[in-house]
């Protein structure tokens, strides 16, 4: 039996594998999404949870494990920026990129993430997958189960909203 | 909205906040996972707890009946 079979079917084993196999790939998504390793590593172990949960519903025919997992992973992160709702931390691990002073980066990253708060969950999802990580529309869309035009459209509103925010803020995109 | 306005934004928030993609996982979440495994397994559902003092109270206030579950059982 294939092992997309044996795990629908509740092979503790098979799960294992997909575990062992996908863990790093889920983790790296939620990376992008929520930005701090500790978040993320939580996060990953609620993923799979959910996914040992559903696994009777889990289609082996179609086979994308890889998608299913990216779209369990994403809805898990916005339930968890959905009740934190606070400024999450950027991990110390990701030094800016801009030549500019420590402070003054600091700052600025402050006065982002303050405005990042203002978007909602989804939003602010797409707009760090698309504009941050560069993710490819048609993935994003996948991952939130929901269109490209629906994820452009989320981006423009995102983009209008940061936009208005950092501009009050006194920075100017 | 015109495209160099995102494309701005973009650039603004990519200088402040540099991409996660390289980031990779530093341990193996399996342990944890297992250990979310069986809190979930010795969980007791809460109804059973209510079932549980629904008995108990039964019990409390008609012990009478004690003798007839123990007949029963």
């Amino acid at each position: 039996m294939e092992l997309l079979e044996r795990f629908a079917a509740g092979d503790v084993d098979a799960f294992e594998t997909l575990f062992r196999q996908y863990q790093g790939e889920v983790f790296r998504w939620l990376m992008r999404i929520v930005r701090n390793t500790a978040v993320a590593e939580d996060l990953t172990v609620e993923t799979f949870w959910r996914m040992h949960r559903a696994h009777a519903r889990f289609d082996p025919a179609m086979g994308n494990c890889g998608a299913w997992l990216r779209r369990i992973a994403t809805n898990a992160a916005i339930d968890h920026i959905r009740h934190s709702r606070r400024e999450v931390p950027l991990p110390d691990e990701l030094p800016a990129t801009a030549q500019q002073p420590l402070a003054e980066q600091l700052e600025l990253r402050r006065v982002i993430l303050r405005a990042m708060d203002k978007l909602s969950p989804r939003i602010r999802a797409v707009v760090l997958l698309a504009l941050v990580e560069e993710e490819p529309y048609e993935r994003i869309a996948e991952a939130l189960g929901i269109s490209e035009n629906a994820v452009k459209v989320r981006v423009f509103r995102g983009v209008r909203i940061l936009r208005k925010t950092l501009t009050q803020a006194g920075v100017h995109p | 909205m015109k495209e160099p306005e995102i494309d701005d934004l973009k650039k603004l928030l990519k200088d402040s906040l540099p991409p996660a993609h390289d980031v990779e996982l530093q341990r193996d979440l399996w342990p944890a996972m297992l250990q979310r495994l069986d809190q979930r397994t010795m969980r007791v559902p809460w109804w059973d707890w209510a079932l549980l003092a629904t008995l108990a109270a039964v019990l409390f206030f008609f012990p009478g009946i004690i003798p007839t579950l123990l007949y029963h059982l």
